[in-house]
């Protein structure tokens, strides 16, 4: 199987279509046929990532390369960015507020879920520049 | 059991899939926070109660492959919603009973901690 590549851009603006591009992965994952637990870690280790792209960053882009062996998710923005990663990382650790909380987020289990599902995770953040999340999930 | 049973212990009404009611379930989970419904959520023949109304408790399930949504305290998402969920076979039901009370039927009825 040659390397599949797709790009999704994520708007910030539409709360509604938020999680679109996670839907379209599954799918895609699933009509080639990849393991079902496969494909349910790495959708909602991308939807979380979506989301936060969403509730804290004003969008961005999801870029996913698929190969037989390997899944990696890179999801950039440009939006605040995140001062301290090891402290975002903590379980409980959220900066949401009143109006994230009542859509249903910003319990700080974001992160922390998207390392327990992922292979590897990196995350580059500048504040006032933008966050890259790269995560890697590895198929056998 | 199916999802037509759990309609009928909650006395609930159907919103959408109305096709669909014969799938079984088998464990609940009950939370308003979808950041714990991704977090906490295993298992399969899932149903998830909520009294949030917005898609992303739609998309939500849609990652976790819950198949029904009942939303608790008499709420009802707007059409969109309904239709996002309807789009992708997710059954919507919704109940006059709180959170703790619908939970405390199904439980009650068999339906396991999911
Ligand atoms: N893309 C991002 N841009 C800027 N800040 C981010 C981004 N992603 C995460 N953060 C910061 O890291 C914190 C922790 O993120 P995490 O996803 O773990 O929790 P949350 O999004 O606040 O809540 P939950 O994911 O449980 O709904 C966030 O509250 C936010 O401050
Ligand atoms: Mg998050």
């Amino acid at each position: 199987m040659a390397a599949i590549t797709l790009q999704y851009i994520v708007d910030g603006k539409d709360f509604v279509s938020c999680g679109r591009a996670s839907e379209q992965v599954k799918q895609n994952l699933k009509m080639l046929a990849f393991p079902a637990e496969a494909v349910r870690r790495i959708v909602i280790a991308m939807y979380e990532g979506e989301v936060n792209m969403v509730i804290h960053a004003n969008g961005g882009v999801a870029d996913v390369e698929i190969t037989e062996t390997l899944v990696r998710v890179r999801l950039t923005d440009t939006g605040k960015g995140i001062p301290d990663i090891e402290q975002a990382m903590k379980a409980g650790f959220s900066t949401a507020g009143e109006e994230i909380r009542e859509l249903g987020f910003g319990a700080g289990m974001g992160l922390p879920n998207m390392a327990k599902y992922s292979d590897s995770m990196v995350i580059n953040s500048t504040v006032g520049v933008g966050t890259e999340v790269i995560m890697e999930f590895k198929l056998d | 059991m199916t999802i037509q049973q759990v309609a009928e212990i909650l006395d609930a009404r159907v919103l959408c899939c109305e096709d669909k009611l014969d799938t079984e379930v088998k464990t609940g989970f009950g939370a308003d926070m979808m950041s714990d419904v991704l977090a906490y959520v295993n298992g399969q023949g899932l149903m998830l109660l909520t009294g949030l109304i917005n898609p992303q408790v739609v998309r939500t399930s849609e990652m976790m492959d819950i198949t029904c949504i009942v939303f608790v305290r008499g709420k009802i998402p707007e059409i969109p919603v309904i239709e996002l969920a309807s789009a992708r076979g997710i059954v919507l039901l919704t109940t006059q009973h709180r959170m703790f009370g619908a939970c405390g039927k199904l439980y009650s009825a068999g339906i396991t901690a999911g």
